[in-house]
């Protein structure tokens, strides 16, 4: 018993190619970081344009610049994306993240700033992000089957009440969309140790099984060749150690609760990539919250279920973050940033099920519209993951 | 009032969900997979959501959480006493 089953429908914007976004944003969007003063200009010109500045996109190569285009090209493919306005500092590489967006259907248009400077190239895309504006400011919202809604999810600033909570909270959500066919996202590599064990005996067959743990292995591997101590303070962070997290098997114990007690792991993507059929999928990432929603945001997901414990304040700017808690002290001092208060499942009075019920009826009323607590307050991070340095 | 809860009854350690637990304070916890309750007295203060020892534990004893392995003691612990990073780490990096 649930307050949603396979009838249950959502008013979202059906894009070009028919995916299904619950924001209508229409985004000025950097190749590199040569290009933000640019397209904060446009988007101060042009209201209802969003400009997403970032610091990098230079001599960045092999993997971690195919990351780069893959990011930027998924986050103007996300279905909560309307059109798109790209800037970059030379045609070339502009263009390639044009194309990429084009395979969408949605109008998308690039400008280089070499051979213009920045006052004509904040000219011509000014037009060009007039147009979308309008053009976007028609769309309407149509009635949408649920399975249509790809969720994400990732913890942050965990404490001890993530784990006994809130993280359940999520996982009973899964447990709870997972049969209905919906696309569904975890993470967090170096955050499942210590319980990748666990999450190696959900997944749905051997294939999977040993994609995820290559992945795990390949972050194992990196945090063995860089670290200088056993990482506390950084992972497990000061944040959860102050809130009582001691180690980072008892992290990963309490992280693995997001999975619910009944999905299986469907799949395993890499960095940004998207998922290729409903079900819940474990995508390599990193444990840095903006990065990861970011990610989520490029792999195409359109909602983002956060769990906290001691209180991550961070939005994304492409996709709702909704945060719910199970820590009084931080729903006390922290109201403001709180969507869904579980913290009546840590003394008893609400139901593992009611929560999940809970936090399923906040995701519904933020895909009809609703402005989550990071949307109101204006956080709209957007972190780019970088694998090394650049050349 | 429910002053801490664990999750499988084989837990050495739960977890402290309310503010104000001072040496002395008698606590009663939830077990939370078996929906059934135990009485703990805490021998130190320990602040919300850190974790109170449920046996005493030796140096180099598995810690216990979630019914699994989560760490090793380092310094000795009694039941009752405040369990955290001065007397368990993490046995994987």
């Amino acid at each position: 018993m649930s307050i949603i089953d396979k009838d249950t429908t959502f008013l979202g914007y059906r894009r070009e190619n028919g995916r299904v976004g619950i924001r209508n944003h229409v985004i000025i969007l950097p190749l590199d970081d040569l290009s933000n003063a640019a397209a904060e200009a446009v988007a101060h010109n042009i209201k209802g344009a969003m400009a997403i500045p970032h610091p990098y996109g230079r001599l960045q190569f092999g993997a971690d610049l195919d990351l780069h285009f893959r990011t930027l090209i998924g986050a103007g493919c996300n279905p909560n994306v309307a059109a798109v306005v790209v800037i970059g500092i030379e045609d070339g590489w502009t263009q390639k993240v044009v194309d990429g967006i084009k395979t969408t259907g949605k109008p998308v248009v690039g400008f280089g700033i070499e051979l213009h400077g920045d006052h004509d190239t904040i000219l011509r895309a000014s037009k060009a992000a007039k147009e979308f504006v309008q053009v976007a400011s028609e769309k309407q919202r149509e009635e949408c089957p649920i399975s249509e809604l790809w969720v994400s999810t990732k913890c942050g600033e965990s404490d001890t009440t993530s784990g006994c909570g809130a993280n359940p909270a999520v996982g009973n959500a899964f447990d709870k969309l997972h049969p209905l066919g919906n696309y569904l996202c975890f993470g967090e590599t170096t955050e499942l140790t210590g319980g990748e064990h666990i999450v190696a005996a959900r997944c749905a067959n051997d294939e999977v099984r040993q994609k995820f743990m290559h992945m795990f292995d390949r972050y194992q591997e990196v945090i063995n060749r860089h670290k200088t101590s056993d990482l506390a303070d950084s992972q497990p962070t000061k944040g959860n150690i102050a809130g009582g997290l001691t180690t980072i098997e008892e992290k990963a114990l309490g992280n693995i609760q997001k999975i619910g007690k009944v999905c299986t792991v469907d799949g395993v993507i890499d960095k940004a990539e998207m998922p290729t059929h409903p079900g819940l999928w474990f995508m390599d990432s990193s444990s840095a919250a903006a990065e990861m929603v970011t990610l989520c945001a490029a792999s195409g997901y359109a909602v983002h279920l956060f769990p906290t414990g001691q209180g991550n304040v961070i939005g994304n700017a492409i996709v709702p973050v909704i945060k719910l808690c199970a820590n009084p002290r931080t729903v006390r001092t922290m109201s403001e940033h709180v969507d869904v208060d579980v913290t009546g499942l840590l003394q008893r009075e609400i139901t593992l099920d009611q929560a999940g019920d809970k936090l399923l009826e906040c995701m519904l009323r933020t895909a009809n519209g609703r402005l989550t607590a990071a949307e109101a307050l204006g956080h709209r991070e957007f972190v780019l993951t970088r694998l090394y340095e650049s050349a | 009032m429910i002053h801490f809860v664990l999750h499988d009854a084989k837990d050495t350690v739960a977890v402290v969900v309310v503010e104000g637990v001072t040496a002395g304070t008698k606590m009663t916890g939830w077990i939370m997979d078996e929906d059934r309750m135990i009485d703990v007295a805490a021998k130190q203060d320990i602040p919300i959501g850190h974790k109170v020892a449920l046996k005493d534990m030796a140096i180099g004893d598995t810690v216990v959480k979630y019914g699994i392995d989560m760490g090793k003691v380092v310094a000795a612990i009694s039941a009752g006493q405040h369990a955290h990073v001065h007397n368990i780490k993490t046995k994987r990096w």
